[in-house]
């Protein structure tokens, strides 16, 4: 007997009794066809040997090391407390808020992460968060089409992570290309038919792009500004909203989410009080109750799925409530200038390697270009260099294929991690 | 009511949390950054201390009702409980500290995670190939559905532009199928609450690309004539989707590939336990016949040897996700699947024991829709005159989180009860207790209700007319 369910066999056979069938089999009668074997699964095992196979299974992954790998998905500090309170069976064992009376914490925890995300990207109005950067991305550009009247087309330069280009390809968003040319994207020729226009900053090379150039080549060209940003950055970079993006999307994995193989992480979305209606997902508004005491509630849902139906904006329908909690906590750990102190930390010891680096012969893929803590540095044999990190211990950036490593460089690199860096990589050539 | 947020309980200059000492010299964002990209004002995020912080959340928790808290038979959610062994193993630093883009000979032990895992839902579901991409059910969906739109792209079959869909679908499936570009039709149901199998017939023809079906459905009824449905829809070319958010009931007792199902997806987080953390995060792997597998989302993982490896199916739709998938929950249906084995069937017998055991005992007070037996879940209204908004509210009062209400669309007043497996009979006595109870109230003393929760019916239609989102 499984080991989760508390079912004696008088219990079963008392509620048989009830139910007036003989077995559990006359629950199944109906079902056809009816799979008779039995499941060929490995067999069942104690949670302490799961545990030890989980732990040998870890063990043959290079974890804990130092990483320099960024490319959306950053190796950042996160304060134990977020890990704490996450894990509180109300937060971490609840559903999404449908009866609201009882879903007060996370439905509150939800209106401080849009308020979070607006004061971040200083737009109006953010959703309670979709998937990842990727979907969010992609979820915009659906918008797009949606305000403008247009089909799902936008322009986006090799700027763009290469990976939310493809998400947007697989959701049949039409991407034109821009040009790209030292390290940045040139928006003078954004096509006249596109329904968006998407720029990242700091772009997937690390460099600062110009948002009000790209918002203002949207606007000519009668299309929408999309612009994806890593909140972090937001620390330190004016706001899309202030630059004139009308929606602003991205990860939020940096504010304090674990690396994990890749999710679970959280997009968040981001626009003006106007578009609010073709926003995607679950949005929490505050409201009263019958005594007149401030609550909140999930608002505006005949934008969604459950209610219109293929008329909806999109099928998003889970958020990814939990992550979006982390997200909340650590910017209400780190407040203004905790978050700006890691975005500092963050630029000081990138550029402490970059420079390093030049003194040690390596040259910027794009030298004149300004960048955070994010860069590309030309490398003859990058496949060598990072195995010559690895055994001393040390995940390399990640490799451009094309004889570059993009370098990513956090505020929990320690300047003897970054010194190993170059003295390694000098070595391997 | 002010001073309730973080925000409002900062003041300038606390700080709650201590980052290193810098180690190198400090460059600030002036230095190195053209001042027209430099952000002006601060943003107002809150600045408290880290014991405000635990304590705000902490009471925020306190507002808010989980499985560890209260007995969850959220209809359609599978509130079922978590084994703790699951957060044990995700915590480990091998797996929460590992990059995505690690390259494969550094992430050997997560790749052998994801390739079991991509068995053992091959073994349950009965097909050959599986991708564990898609981060959510409903991307699930969606990746089912462009999956199929590819597959007669390439086979150069232009004219399938309409998804059949029953009445008892969950709402994300029209939705899916309109975001991928068809025109959505629903299709009726029988008197016993099934595919009308005769319609479906009529409306099945060479513009079909598919029909997504969902067994057991939202009714809690199993649909009968599963292989009759994949006979009509292969006898026009078409495609049999299966949503595979019940698969709790399905377990070692049915598998879709041996109905005739083409593709389905699995909600991980359901059926194989990860908490479902307030809505999200999610997993929504898929299985496949061969015909559709090349189509499988960029990377699935394939084993040479000893190693692992990505690998992209041969005429991928392309990625859904940024990376690999949710990984978090992917080891902990790996963990749970692990713990059960081939007794997997045990956990699907007793959930629907549960399901029928509540609808037995509710018979005769509340009113069934549907013959017998159900599955996972049980669709039931309230006695004439009361509302299932009403009822709900009152079973708060109760201790008990309400079912899933008003849904399915089908059934007026539906009320739709899923006990799962983890709840014992007296939990579920003590429920069927209160909703008798409920059943002999007057109309207006429940309009009351709840009056010992957190906070009073709100007041839902004034958040969306007077909108405000933040603070």
């Amino acid at each position: 007997m499984a080991r989760f369910t508390p079912h004696t066999e008088a219990d079963i056979r008392e509620m048989l009794e009830v139910i007036g069938v003989s077995s559990i089999d006359e629950l199944f009668a109906d079902v056809s066809p009816k799979f008779e074997g039995e499941l060929d699964l490995p067999l069942a095992l104690s949670e302490h040997e799961v545990l030890r196979e989980a732990e040998r299974l870890a063990g043959k992954n290079a974890a804990g090391l130092p990483v320099f790998l960024g490319a959306g998905a950053y190796d950042r500090i996160t304060p134990a407390a977020v890990g704490q309170i996450i894990s509180r069976g109300e937060f971490m064992t609840s559903y999404t808020p449908y009866q609201p009376e009882v879903s007060q914490g996370h439905l509150q925890a939800i209106f401080e992460f849009q308020s979070v995300i607006s004061e971040l990207t200083g737009l109006e109005v953010s959703n309670a968060s979709v998937y990842d950067a990727a979907s969010a991305v992609a979820e915009a550009a659906l918008m797009t089409a949606r305000l403008t009247g247009r089909e799902p087309k936008v322009a986006a330069s090799a700027g763009l992570n290469p990976r939310y280009r493809e998400v947007l390809e697989t959701y049949g968003v039409e991407v034109a290309g821009l040009p790209f040319e030292g390290g940045a994207t040139d928006f003078s020729s954004v096509p006249g038919d596109v329904s968006g226009v998407i720029v990242q900053s700091p772009n997937f090379f690390g460099i600062v792009e110009d948002v009000r150039a790209a918002s203002e080549a949207a606007h000519e060209s009668g299309a929408l500004a999309v612009a994806v940003c890593d909140p972090v950055a937001l620390a330190v970079l004016e706001p899309p909203g202030s630059l004139g993006a009308d929606i602003a999307v991205g990860e939020t994995q940096p504010l304090g989410v674990p690396l994990m193989f890749g999710g679970p992480y959280a997009g968040y979305m981001a626009t003006r009080q106007r578009f609010v209606r073709q926003l995607p997902g679950r949005i929490a508004g505050e409201t009263v109750d019958r005594e007149g005491r401030l609550a909140y509630v999930l608002t505006l849902r005949a934008r969604e799925q459950d209610i219109r139906r293929a008329r909806a904006n999109s099928n998003i329908c889970t958020n990814q409530a939990l992550t979006a909690l982390a997200a909340t906590i650590y910017a209400a750990l780190m407040g203004p200038e905790g978050l700006r102190e890691v975005a500092e930390l963050s630029i000081s010891k990138a550029h402490y390697l970059s420079g390093r680096l030049g003194e040690a012969g390596f040259a910027l893929r794009y030298p004149e270009a300004p960048f955070l803590w994010e860069f590309a540095v030309e490398m003859p044999d990058v496949k060598r260099a990072n195995a010559a990190l690895l055994e001393r211990g040390i995940v390399g950036g990640l490799d451009l294929g094309d004889g570059a490593m993009l370098v990513a460089v956090t505020e929990k690199r320690t300047k003897e991690e970054l010194d190993a860096f170059v003295e390694v990589v000098a070595n391997a050539g | 009511m002010l001073g309730n947020l973080i925000r409002d309980k900062g003041r300038s200059g606390r700080r709650g949390y201590t980052l290193p000492r810098p180690d190198v010299e400090l460059v600030s964002p002036e230095d190195v950054i053209p001042e027209r990209f430099l952000r002006r004002e601060r943003p107002r995020l809150p600045e408290v201390d880290e014991p405000t912080v635990v304590r705000h959340y902490t009471n925020l928790s306190r507002r808010n009702w989980g499985i560890d808290t209260n007995f969850y038979p959220l209809g359609s959610c599978t509130m079922k409980h978590n084994p703790r062994a699951n957060e044990v193993a995700a915590a480990n630093s091998g797996f929460a500290g590992l990059h995505p883009l690690q390259p494969e000979e550094q992430v050997q032990g997560a790749l052998q995670i994801m390739y079991e895992l991509q068995g053992f839902l091959a073994e349950i579901s009965g097909f050959p190939a599986v991708s564990l991409q898609p981060l959510a059910g409903a991307q699930g969906e969606l990746t089912s559905i462009l999956m199929i739109r590819d597959y007669f792209r390439d086979a150069g079959d232009t004219g399938r532009r309409v998804v059949l869909i029953p009445q008892t679908a969950h709402g994300t499936n029209p939705a899916t199928a309109a975001m991928a570009g068809f025109e959505a039709r629903e299709i009726g149901l029988d008197d016993r609450g099934c595919v009308d199998v005769e319609e479906l017939r009529r409306m099945a023809d060479e513009s079909t690309a598919a029909l997504m079906i969902t067994n057991p459905n939202t009714c809690g009824v199993f649909e009968r004539n599963m292989e009759e449905i994949a006979g009509i829809l292969h006898s026009v070319g078409a495609f049999l989707y299966m949503d595979g958010a019940n698969m709790n009931a399905n377990m070692g007792r049915m598998r879709p590939a041996d109905a005739g199902v083409d593709i389905m997806h699995f909600n991980l987080h359901k059926t194989f336990s990860t908490p479902h953390g307030g809505g999200g995060p999610g997993s929504g792997a898929i299985a496949c016949s061969e015909r559709l597998a090349p189509f499988r989302p960029d990377p699935v993982v394939e084993r040479t040897g000893d190693a692992y490896r990505f690998v992209r199916p041969e005429k991928s739709i392309g990625r859904v996700a940024t990376f690999h998938g949710n990984f978090g929950p992917m080891l902990r249906a790996w963990s749970y699947i692990r713990m059960h084995g081939p007794e997997l069937r045990e956990v699907t017998d007793l959930a629907v024991l549960n399901a029928n055991y509540v609808r037995a005992r509710l018979k005769g007070t509340y009113r069934l829709p549907y013959e017998g037996p159900c599955k996972h879940e049980v669709v039931v209204q309230p006695p004439k005159g009361m509302r299932a908004l009403d009822i709900a509210k009152g079973l708060i009062d109760h201790g008990f989180h309400p079912p899933t209400i008003y849904f399915p669309l089908v059934v007026k007043e539906a009320m739709l009860i899923e006990p799962t497996e983890t709840e014992s009979k007296e939990t579920l006595d003590d429920f069927v207790g209160a909703m008798l109870e409920l059943a002999e109230a007057k109309p207006e003393e429940l309009e009351e209700a709840p009056t010992r929760a957190p906070t009073r019916r709100l007041d839902e239609a004034r958040a969306a007319r007077r909108l405000k989102a933040r603070w």
